[in-house]
C-alpha cells in the first residue's frame, strides 16, 4: 500500500523540461500565467493550449495525468460556466427557461473563461508534474531570500517544508497502521452521521499527533546530532546552477508571448 | 592503546543531570570515568533507565555534563565554539530509522551532515558516491526513505554518519526495530568499518549476543559504571548480569545451568560454537 504514497504530483522523468531549473521554470510560469490574463480571444487561447500540449508531449507526460490534474477544476469551471450563462446579459437570447434567459454573450464569456482556466491549470500542472517537491521547494525559497534582510529565515523555512515533504508519506503510512489498529479494535470509521463519522477520527487524530510530536523531537535531536545548527552558513549537494539551457527556454517563453502581445492574436 | 593519541574519547568524572532535577536523589550519571580509543568497539549495556542514552549524549554534546567533562580528541564538548568538531568526530546513529532521516531523497540524506559542515557541492557529491559505494547503496541514491527496508534505513542513518568522517560512531540499540535480516545487515556493516577503517564504536545494545561481538563491554545501573572487561569476562559473571536483569549469551546460560548438574565445562564459554565444541570434546573424552 505504502508504494502507491506519490510525493506531490512528480512523475520522475528525464526531459529537458524535468532538468529545467526550477527557478526559471517559476519565472516561465508566472509569465505565462500573466500572458494568459492578457490575453482576449480565442484564438489566443488556443494557440497556448496548442503550447501546453506540446510541453506536455515534451515532457513525456502520460495524457492521463494531465485529465487527473484537471479533475479538481471541474466544479470551479461548472460553476462558473452555470453563472455566465444565466446571469450575464447581451447578445442574442439563445433560450429562456420561464423568466431566465441565455444569452449569447453570456456563453462565450463563460466559455473563455473556463477555456482559461483549464489552459492555466496546465500550464501549472507542467510545472508540478515535472519538478521534485523538493527542487520546487528551492526554487520558491530563492524567491523568498530578500524577505531574510528583513529578519525572516527563508533558509529555516525551506528547511521546515523540505522535512515536512520527507515525513509525508511516512505520517500518512502511520495514520492507515493506527486506523487498521482502530478497526481491529472495534473502530467504526464509516457509518453514521457526519459528527459520528468526525468523532470516530479522534481516536485516530490524538496519537497521529502524540506520534508526529515525538518524531519531531527524535528529528531534532538527529539533525543537531549531525551538526544542524539554526542560523549557520550551510552549503548544497546539488547547488542551484543556471545554465546556458534555463536561460534559452525562458528567452523562448518570453519572445512566444511578445510575439502573440503584438500580433494580438 | 598507542598511548595518548589514540584516545577518542574520554570521560572524567562526569556527573549528570537532566534539568530541574537537581534536588532529586539520582543523578542520571555519576562518576563516569573511562576512555575509548581509536578503534576499539565498546558495547555499554545496563538495564533500563541506567543512563546509557544519556552517556551516548554526551559523547556527542547533545547533552553537555553537569560536572567533570567529555573530551572527544581532547576537546571539551562543553565549548560552544568547537561543537561541530565534536560532532563530526562523534557520529550518532538512533534507534528508531524513520526519525532519524532528514532528506527527501538517499543521496540528500546522505548529504545533510556535510552540507551543515558547509562543505563545497563538488565534494559533498563526491563524499556521498564514495560513502554509499563503500556501504553498497549506489543503486538507492535516488529512493524517497518511506521505500527503504528498515535495515537499509539504517544503513542510509550509518552512511550519513560515515560520510563526515568521523573517529567514532555511537549507536542506541540501532537494531532494536529492525527485523533479524536487518540486523545482521545494519551489524555487519559496523563490524566491517570498525575493523577496515579503524572506526571506534560504542554501541548501547539490550541483546547480549550483539555485546558479545564487542571489544569490551561497560556495565552501567543507576547512572554508575559496575563492570568494564572483555565480554569473557563481563558476560559469564551471570550473578552480576542476574542482578541487575540482564542475560548473558544462551551459550553462557545454557553452560551455567549444565555445570549446575555437574557437566566439567570451561568457565569461559561465550558463544555457541565454543559450547558445541567444548561439548564434543567431552564426549570424546568420556
Amino acid at each position: 500500500m505504502n508504494r502507491s504514497i506519490t510525493m506531490g504530483q512528480y512523475i520522475p522523468g528525464n526531459s529537458i523540461l524535468h532538468r529545467l531549473n526550477p527557478r526559471l521554470k517559476i519565472i516561465a510560469l508566472v509569465l505565462l500565467l500573466v500572458f494568459l490574463f492578457l490575453l482576449d480571444t480565442f484564438s489566443a487561447l488556443g494557440a497556448s493550449l496548442g503550447l501546453a500540449l506540446a510541453l506536455f508531449a515534451l515532457a513525456g507526460v502520460p495524457f492521463s495525468y494531465l485529465l487527473r490534474g484537471l479533475r479538481p477544476v471541474l466544479y470551479i469551471a461548472l460553476f462558473a460556466l452555470i453563472i455566465y450563462f444565466f446571469f450575464t446579459s447581451g447578445g442574442v437570447v439563445l433560450f429562456r427557461i420561464g423568466f431566465i434567459t441565455v444569452e449569447s454573450e453570456g456563453v462565450e464569456q463563460g466559455l473563455f473563461i473556463v477555456a482559461r482556466l483549464v489552459v492555466l491549470v496546465l500550464f501549472s500542472l507542467l510545472l508540478t508534474l515535472t519538478t521534485t517537491p523538493l527542487s520546487l521547494t528551492h526554487g520558491m525559497s530563492y524567491f523568498l531570500k530578500p524577505l531574510s534582510h528583513i529578519g525572516l529565515p527563508t533558509e529555516e523555512v525551506a528547511m521546515i517544508m523540505a522535512v515536512a515533504l520527507r515525513f509525508i508519506p511516512t505520517i500518512m503510512e502511520e495514520s492507515q497502521r493506527l486506523m487498521r489498529a482502530q478497526l481491529a479494535r472495534g473502530a467504526d470509521f464509516e457509518t453514521g452521521s457526519i459528527f459520528r463519522k468526525a468523532g470516530s477520527l479522534v481516536p485516530l487524530i490524538v496519537p497521529l499527533f502524540v506520534s508526529a510530536f515525538r518524531r519531531a523531537d527524535e528529528l531534532a535531536l538527529a539533525m543537531e546530532a549531525r551538526g544542524y545548527r539554526i542560523g549557520a552558513r550551510r552549503t548544497r549537494m546539488h547547488e542551484d546552477v543556471i545554465m546556458l539551457k534555463d536561460w534559452a527556454a525562458l528567452a523562448i517563453v518570453i519572445i512566444l508571448i511578445a510575439l502573440a502581445l503584438t500580433f494580438d492574436l | 592503546m598507542h598511548g595518548q593519541s589514540s584516545i577518542i574519547v574520554e570521560s572524567k568524572d562526569v556527573e549528570f543531570y537532566y534539568s530541574g532535577e537537581e534536588e532529586t536523589v539520582w543523578p542520571a550519571l555519576s562518576g563516569i570515568s573511562f576512555t575509548v580509543n581509536q578503534g576499539e568497539y565498546v558495547a555499554l549495556v545496563g538495564p533500563n533507565g541506567s543512563g546509557k542514552t544519556t552517556l551516548l549524549k554526551l559523547f556527542n554534546a547533545l547533552l553537555i555534563p553537569s560536572r567533570g567533562e567529555v573530551l572527544v580528541k581532547g576537546i571539551s564538548t562543553a565549548n560552544e565554539d568547537t561543537l561541530p568538531e565534536v560532532r563530526r568526530t562523534c557520529g550518532m546513529i538512533f534507534q528508531n530509522p524513520d526519525n532519524q532521516l532528514v532528506a527527501t531523497t538517499v543521496e540528500e540524506d546522505i548529504a545533510f551532515g556535510l552540507e551543515n559542515l558547509a562543505l563545497p557541492s563538488r565534494e559533498i557529491q563526491n563524499r556521498v558516491l564514495e560513502t554509499a559505494r563503500l556501504l553498497g547503496l549506489e543503486k538507492l541514491l535516488k529512493q524517497p526513505p518511506h521505500l527503504l527496508s528498515g535495515g537499509e534505513k539504517q544503513r542510509v542513518a550509518i552512511a550519513g554518519v560515515l560520510a563526515m568522517e568521523p573517529k567514532c560512531i555511537l549507536m542506541d540499540e540501532p537494531t532494536a526495530m529492525l527485523d533479524p535480516a536487518g540486523c545482521r545487515e545494519v551489524l555487519k556493516t559496523v563490524r566491517k568499518l570498525n575493523r577496515e577503517r579503524g572506526l571506534a564504536v560504542i554501541h548501547v545494545t539490550h541483546f547480549p549476543e550483539e555485546a558479545a561481538g564487542a571489544d569490551r563491554i561497560v556495565v552501567l545501573n543507576e547512572g554508575q559504571l559496575i563492570a568494564d572487561g572483555a565480554p569473557g569476562e563481563v558476560l559469564t559473571n551471570l550473578p552480576l548480569l542476574h542482578s541487575l536483569g540482564l542475560r548473558g549469551t544462551a551459550a553462557v546460560e545454557l553452560a551455567a545451568l549444565l555445570r549446575a548438574d555437574g557437566c566439567p565445562l570451561p568457565p569461559q564459554i561465550l558463544h555457541n560454537r565454543e559450547l558445541v565444541d567444548s561439548l564434543c570434546s567431552l564426549e570424546q573424552n568420556s
